[in-house]
């Protein structure tokens, strides 16, 4: 996907700040900022802040593989809905509704189709891969959404939202500060896995193998087992993504498994900024932002995604790197 | 005796009727993918708004037959000015990405296709239109009174692949096109004018898929998600055919609709479509470079 070479390692400048330093600093301070967030915001804009992070988190496990394993899925809305409906099921069978359960559940559904389109779609290459994926993502679409008496069908399902609850310590009902809250410690948490992942010995033969696949397997890599598990693991995050867009929202519904779910998220990336992690999120924050402006200034009815769409190609043309790639080798490093 | 009673079993009234309309699906399938896979085929890009050209050149061929009443009008406008529009889409956002990443032309087509897919939604609505048939004769097939003009669809699509055909052996710029298909570098060294013939023949798997959308109007209403369904299906085509490859695209279409189409006796059609999904993936696992085409040495 990229057109920029192996991000080579700077030399260590010994004046002013470490590079550790700024990243943590910066890091502290937006976290801050979205901690307190919910309190300063009215109503709406809390939600809209959570599900920023939602969105952004679903493009940020796919930023696993397009920007670092270079492969462009476009079968990630599956993942997600999996992961709502495996919330669903959880929610729905057992009494009362566990937040753990829930979060499993859709853990497990992501990560056995994970398993599933890994399998398949790993032995092809890029066209290919993203057909491929689309049209995994296609299958499940069909099967949800004609199996009515399982998954609602075309209505999805619907479910109250779990109580906050850890056994024997507390229990909470949520509300929008605390789901807030609870959706930024989860985005937190997998930001920070995901960045350990691309900086480990694990990340660094995906991007090996983003650079040059034929190379990395002369070296002795097992490409496809790594494409497996790569795979697998953004799935699993996509599908934390969409156990968590079940708890905002309280119900699944099949429009989520439809492929223009991960077009989204792949438009996210590359309005970001692509192999950056955080360029997802922010691309998702922008993508919603003008999307929201557009239908106030335009009223509801109008085609936001027109101008969107313009801005996105105009985007790939003139600014492959995104908003965050003048940042990209920084958050690198 | 196990035999005959599963010969039985089989509906073959049934049968013959899905056989018919396996085939007539599958020669507008047929054009859609010519053009999907001559795109592919000359500047390898994937194009994702080919689904949302189709449907663009029903809308066209619905406002067209709505001011004149003349249907062949219809079919012709529509082709001429979604080519037209092809052509300036390949000038925007195809010609500054020519060199890099083929990846990024899918993310491109995809930029396309969204707001083709909603211009279409905000100009005419969510409410399905209908294209009249330019004429309305029946023939009896079993209990079916099947009309002529789904005959004369795949008849018409068929002569129009034929036409391209012709043109891509013998006239000169369908030379041309063979000639970057072939090397790029050579066809320009050799004073092609490589950036037009990419404009043109992006231009013709355009109009090649909206004269299939007014075409297959009549027999579905005209609507702004039409494009998804069949863009997905071309795209499946394209692979089992063997990407880049007209006969085998042409042989995969057929193939694909008439699964789908004797699925559909014992499913019901939004099922149907994973017998192609599942034909897809198997050619994918064993045989990535189509079904339809030689083995490669």
């Amino acid at each position: 996907m990229t057109t920029t070479p192996l991000d080579k390692p700077m030399p260590v400048k010994k004046t002013g700040l470490s590079h550790n330093a700024i990243f943590w600093a910066g890091f502290c301070v937006v976290m801050a900022l979205l901690i307190v967030a919910p309190l300063v915001l009215p109503e709406f804009w809390r939600r809209f802040l959570t599900e920023v992070l939602i969105w952004g988190l679903l493009a940020m496990s796919s930023d696993l593989l397009i920007g670092y394993t270079g492969m462009i899925s476009f079968g990630h809305s599956a993942f997600f809905g999996l992961g709502m409906y495996g919330a669903a099921a959880a929610l729905l069978t057992f009494s009362p509704p566990n937040l753990w359960l829930a979060l499993a559940f859709g853990l497990i559904a992501s990560a056995v189709i994970a398993l599933f389109v890994a399998y398949f779609s790993t032995r092809l290459r890029d066209i290919y891969f993203a057909i491929t994926t689309l049209i995994f993502s296609q299958i499940f679409y069909v099967i949800i959404f004609t199996w009515t008496e399982v998954t609602g069908g075309e209505n999805g399902l619907n479910f109250r939202r779990p109580p906050l609850a850890i056994p024997g310590l507390f229990s909470m009902q949520f509300n929008s500060e605390t789901m807030h809250w609870f959706v930024l410690a989860v985005v937190t948490a997998s930001y920070l896995i995901l960045r350990r992942v691309t900086r480990s010995p694990f990340g660094m033969v995906l991007q090996s193998i983003r650079e040059n696949e034929p190379r990395t397997r002369a070296i002795g890599y097992p490409v496809e087992r790594y494409k497996i598990v790569a795979v697998m693991l953004s799935g699993l995050f996509a599908g934390l993504a969409g156990v968590l867009y079940a708890l905002q929202n309280r119900f699944a519904a099949p429009d989520f498994i439809f492929f223009l779910v991960s077009g989204e998220a792949v438009i996210f990336n590359v309005m970001g900024g692509i192999g950056t992690l955080v360029g997802p999120i922010v691309g998702a924050g922008f993508f919603l932002l003008m999307r929201e402006l557009l239908s106030r200034l335009f009223g509801d009815q109008f085609p936001y995604l027109i101008p969107l769409g313009v801005v996105f190609i105009v985007m790939i043309i003139f600014l492959p790197q995104g908003l965050l790639g003048f940042a990209r080798r920084w958050l690198n490093r | 005796m196990q035999l005959t009673a599963i010969l039985y079993g089989i509906p073959w009234d049934q049968v013959l009727i899905q056989t018919v309309n396996g085939i007539v699906t599958g020669m507008i399938l047929a054009l859609i993918a010519s053009g999907l896979t001559l795109i592919f085929g000359i500047m390898d890009v994937v194009n994702f708004a080919h689904g949302e050209l189709f449907m663009l050149g029903a809308y066209i061929g619905v406002v067209v037959l709505a001011t004149t009443g003349n249907f062949w009008l219809a079919l012709f406008i529509a082709t001429l000015v979604v080519a037209l529009l092809g052509a300036a889409i390949q000038i925007a956002t195809l010609r500054p990405l020519l060199g890099r990443d083929p990846l990024t032309t899918i993310l491109a087509t995809f930029g396309v296709s969204l707001i083709l897919q909603n211009y279409a939604l905000w100009q005419f609505g969510p409410v399905a239109r209908k294209i009249q048939e330019p004429f309305s004769g029946h023939f009896t097939l079993f209990y079916l009174e099947y009309p002529w003009y789904r005959l004369m669809i795949a008849g018409l699509s068929a002569a129009i692949i034929g036409g391209f055909w012709l043109f891509l052996k013998y006239g000169k710029f369908g030379i041309w096109i063979r000639a970057t298909t072939q090397d790029r570098v050579m066809a320009e060294a050799m004073g092609i004018p490589v950036p037009m013939v990419h404009t043109v023949a992006f231009a013709m798997g355009a109009g090649m898929a909206a004269a299939s959308g007014v075409l297959f109007g009549p027999l579905v209403g005209v609507n702004h998600t039409m494009g998804l369904d069949w863009v997905l299906k071309a795209f499946i085509v394209v692979v089992v055919g063997g990407m880049g490859n007209l006969g085998g695209s042409i042989a995969a279409a057929i193939f694909i609709s008439l699964l789908e189409a004797y699925a559909s006796i014992w499913v019901s059609p939004a099922q149907a479509v994973i017998v192609s999904f599942v034909v897809l993936i198997l050619t994918l696992l064993f045989r990535p470079t189509g079904l339809f085409v030689p083995t490669p040495k």
